[in-house]
């Protein structure tokens, strides 16, 4: 990539004739320059904005906004205690994490490592074109496709097989309070949703960070005599480890702000308790559920708060994970369909 | 060792044309010629590293105690193990401690006791002669050696598991003049336990080092003989222009 | 130096062990299960969008509005040119902005001012939707009182103003330098040499880049949700609530109505093809134009 660095002015713009020089010119590159500071205003006012209103929302609720489980809107009898939805959040973003990095990692690895095959190219592209999918989507899907089939297969088989286990079974035990009515879905089967929805975005970070391993450290393993396996393991997975982490955190950032898919299967419950399989809550959920209702100054002060919150974390994940893994990788975070560097290079008709 | 009827090709770029070669047991032998005739790629086919890069062919027997390399039954891996090298860049494991380095090829082959990996990779770091510099450091990561002990200790990571042969493609090219030494001298000490095979840019190195010297040029071979031979009545025309310094 | 000891070892083996070969196995199987797995979820979503949303497919479809619920013979027409209206809104202020941010940093930039700008971008990229959707809420539609297409149009800016600057700025800077540098010899002044020069010649990269922005937009939900809540009218009114095509299929799909979730699956299938549409055209569109360069 040719940096384009130099002086501001080149030595043919200073010799040029002065008055049209300045005119065009500063108002051109006023004007773009003010659009940029736009940007940073932007950042600015979302930032203040939301933590004008959680820190007003602090004010108003103390600390048991936080720590409260006692979420009522209903005027007259208002608490507003977060707790379900930090937890419902924390929960699914877990889930989502521990189902998709081994998967992201393996078919990082998969397209990487793997001797040149035909099934490269076309794999690579239908993973990025998950990314592409709106959640919308993925929500319809999954509510009308796989809580039926989480409903009355999976999550009976989890609860008799891994329910089993003592203490890690509880997690994967079915609340009674399931049965009887509300809407289907549950924090497992949100987790999952997530997980698939965060693959493409940690498997490109991760490819990415896999190709730069130099050469010669995986010829120094092949050397000595390592099967792939060995060669992965003892030249490609330490050096990438931490650019690894900083891909789950890219993915972490997503599954924390996704509302759609999950508000679509999370079940919408208020309840804490150890089990995956019950109704659950996130903050992007809530937020989207009860913003139309939020008729009190105090509901709504309730919700940018959470909407703060999101944002406070997911700015840390971003900025955790760009120090581990570097620039380039950001492009991919806008969740777009294509590996933009290469696309944009092909356009642009530079050999890949 | 014995080459014979090789070819080697990157994609469509026929790099290796009908090469034969010989390298006798427990000697030293150098191949030099100028840059792009095809050294570094005939060193990388005797273990079967070539074929790992995108694109690459190879044809043609290499016969390491009597057994074709390259037959369809042979596991590259294994050929590997008996076949050591060591690259022109020291390249280290940088997460692995420099006693660790040494014996990653030692972890790979299974169960050995922690006091006998240990036991055996001080004596590799013996035999490459950097066991006195870095006794005191064996936990710190490998990658804060100098760059003439990084490769120091690739060697002993390569020696470690008692190859037959060791490949040393240019492996002083990138070092300082007193590494560059050091590593000389480290090929004549080990030439009576393992046979070695050097590509070497600097033709006084194959001087000073090498019992038996072959000369490439655009893929070819086109000598091969007594190194004192080749530098002081070469045969060939073309081989005596390179070392008398007429081109390369 | 010369002092090697030479301590006598049990030989070791030469050859691989089995141990070892099943493990190589096992993991190169682990591998292709992750390919598999990764897989499924496009094919199992695909083929269930276009099975069921083919089916609900009609004329009504597409020139109706809702009409009596849980009536047959409606449509979603409100919704595509509300997403028509909205995405069009989002376009014609976000495209300039992020192109000239983007000419900003990659023509003008040094120093620390524009690293900050750089910096922000990456930020606000990684903005949860909601959050965008959020924040338009509370400044626009809270004090103004009403919900608006307009105010969902402006909540995907915030979302793809950084996607356009950031990938118009990499466009932009694979322009060789040596083309500007020609223009301004000939004693072109520079900005017009941006406009003119510059920007057209990263054109199909740039076009490119809108068309993933595009893209991402049309496929949101919550900002619109937040912003314009939806409509089951026809309007072209941006200062009035509107409906929008995901925003439509959501609604519907959590209808009670099996109407509706049919007609959810109908508009999931338009999304979708409209989407994946833009998505797979960008790669095509480089696709040839690396050919043509070749």
């Amino acid at each position: 990539m040719a940096q384009v660095e130099g002086p501001a002015l080149s030595p043919i713009e200073a010799a040029a004739p002065r008055r049209r020089r300045r005119f065009g010119d500063s108002v051109f590159r006023g004007g773009s320059a003010l659009v940029a500071i736009g940007l940073i205003l932007l950042l600015f006012a979302i930032l203040g904005l939301l933590l004008a209103q959680g820190s007003e929302a602090f004010r108003k609720f103390g600390l048991s906004f936080l720590t409260g489980t006692n979420w009522n809107p209903v005027a007259g009898r208002q608490s507003f205690g977060a707790l379900p939805f930090i937890f419902g959040t924390m929960v699914t973003s877990a889930i989502a994490i521990v189902l998709a990095v081994p998967v992201s990692v393996g078919l990082a690895l998969l397209l990487s490592e793997m001797p040149s095959g035909w099934f490269r190219n076309p794999l690579a592209v239908l993973v990025d074109l998950l990314a592409a999918i709106p959640s919308v989507i993925y929500g319809l899907w999954a509510f009308f496709v796989l809580v039926p089939v989480f409903d009355r297969h999976v999550d009976p088989f989890l609860a008799h097989s891994l329910g089993r286990i003592p203490i890690l079974g509880a997690l994967f035990q079915i609340p009674a309070a399931n049965k009887g009515g509300g809407p289907g879905g549950n924090l497992f089967i949100a987790g999952v949703v997530l997980a698939v929805m965060i693959l493409p975005i940690v498997t490109a970070v991760t490819r990415e960070v896999v190709s730069i391993v130099p050469r010669e450290l995986r010829e120094a393993a092949m050397a000595l005599g390592a099967t792939r396996y060995e060669v992965i393991k003892m030249s490609v997975l330490p050096y990438a480890r931490s650019g690894i982490v900083g891909a789950t955190m890219l993915g972490l950032g997503r599954a924390l702000g996704e509302t759609i898919a999950v508000a679509m299967v999370v079940g919408n419950g208020l309840l804490i308790g150890p089990s995956l399989m019950r109704h659950g809550y996130t903050i992007p959920a809530v937020i989207a559920n009860e913003f139309r209702e939020a008729a009190t100054g105090d509901h709504r002060s309730a919700l940018l708060a959470l909407a703060a919150i999101l944002v406070v974390i997911a700015l840390i994940m971003a900025a955790l994970s760009r120090l581990l893994v570097g620039r380039t990788e950001q492009v991919v975070t806008a969740g777009l369909a294509v590996p933009e560097e290469d696309v944009l290079r092909a356009a642009m008709g530079e050999e890949e | 060792m014995e080459v014979s009827g090789l070819n080697a090709w990157f994609g469509d770029h026929h790099v290796l044309k009908d090469v034969h070669m010989e390298a006798g047991e427990r000697t030293v032998t150098a191949i030099i010629g100028p840059s792009g005739c095809g050294k570094s790629t005939l060193i990388r086919c005797l273990n079967r590293m070539h074929e790992e890069v995108r694109g690459a062919r190879v044809t043609g027997k290499v016969l390491f105690n009597g057994t074709d390399v390259y037959a369809p039954e042979t596991d590259p891996v294994e050929v590997r193990r008996r076949i050591g090298m060591v690259f022109q860049r020291p390249n280290p494991f940088p997460t692995m401690s420099v006693m660790e380095n040494a014996v990653a090829g030692l972890k790979l082959g299974g169960r050995l006791s922690k006091s006998e990996l240990r036991q055996r990779g001080e004596y590799a770091l013996r035999r490459a002669g950097l066991w006195g510099e870095v006794k005191d450091r064996l936990d710190q990561p490998g990658g804060r050696l100098s760059g003439g002990q990084q490769q120091r200790l690739c060697v002993a990571r390569a020696l470690a598991v008692e190859p037959e042969v060791l490949l040393m493609d240019e492996p002083a090219s990138a070092l300082d003049p007193s590494s560059t030494l050091r590593i000389e001298e480290l090929v004549e000490e080990l030439k009576d336990s393992v046979t070695v095979i050097i590509v070497t840019h600097n033709m006084q190195q194959a001087a000073r080092i090498a019992d038996w010297t072959t000369f490439m040029l655009n893929g070819e071979v086109v000598e091969a003989d007594v190194t004192e031979k080749i530098f002081t009545a070469p045969a060939d025309q073309r081989t005596e222009d390179y070392v008398t310094g007429r081109f390369g | 130096m010369t002092d090697v000891a030479a301590p006598t070892f049990a030989p070791l083996g030469t050859g691989v062990g089995t141990a070892r070969k099943i493990k190589n196995r096992a993991f190169t199987a682990g591998l292709w299960i992750c390919g598999g797995l990764a897989m499924l979820p496009l094919l199992f979503i695909a083929t269930y969008v276009i099975e069921r949303g083919l089916k609900a497919l009609s004329i009504n479809f597409f020139l109706k509005t809702p009409g009596i619920p849980g009536q047959p013979g409606g449509g979603i027409a409100e919704a595509f040119v509300g997403t028509a209206i909205i995405v069009g809104i989002m376009a014609v202020i976000a495209v300039p902005l992020g192109i000239l941010t983007a000419v900003y940093l990659s023509e003008y930039g040094r120093g620390w001012f524009a690293s900050t700008v750089r910096f922000v971008a990456e930020i606000l990229l990684s903005t949860p939707s909601i959050v965008a959707g959020a924040f338009i809420w509370a400044v626009v539609v809270v004090r103004l009182g009403a919900f608006s297409g307009f105010a969902a149009a402006l909540a995907l800016c915030v979302l793809v103003w950084p996607i356009i600057t950031r990938a118009t700025e990499e466009v932009l800077r694979l322009v060789p330098q040596e083309l500007r540098e020609g223009a301004l010899a000939l004693g072109i002044p520079r900005w017009k040499v941006i406009l003119r020069i510059v920007i057209p010649t990263a054109g199909a990269g740039i076009f490119t880049a809108v068309m993933l922005a595009m893209a991402r937009g049309l496929g949101e939900t919550a900002p619109v949700l937040l912003t314009a809540l939806g409509n089951s009218f026809m309007t072209v009114n941006p200062s009035g609530p509107m409906d929008s095509l995901s925003l439509r299929v959501y609604v519907d799909a959590q209808s009670s109505y099996s109407l509706d979730v049919v007609q959810a699956w109908a508009g999931a299938f338009c999304l979708l093809v409209i989407v994946l549409g833009l998505s797979i055209g960008a790669r095509v569109i480089a696709a040839r134009q690396l050919r043509r360069t070749r």
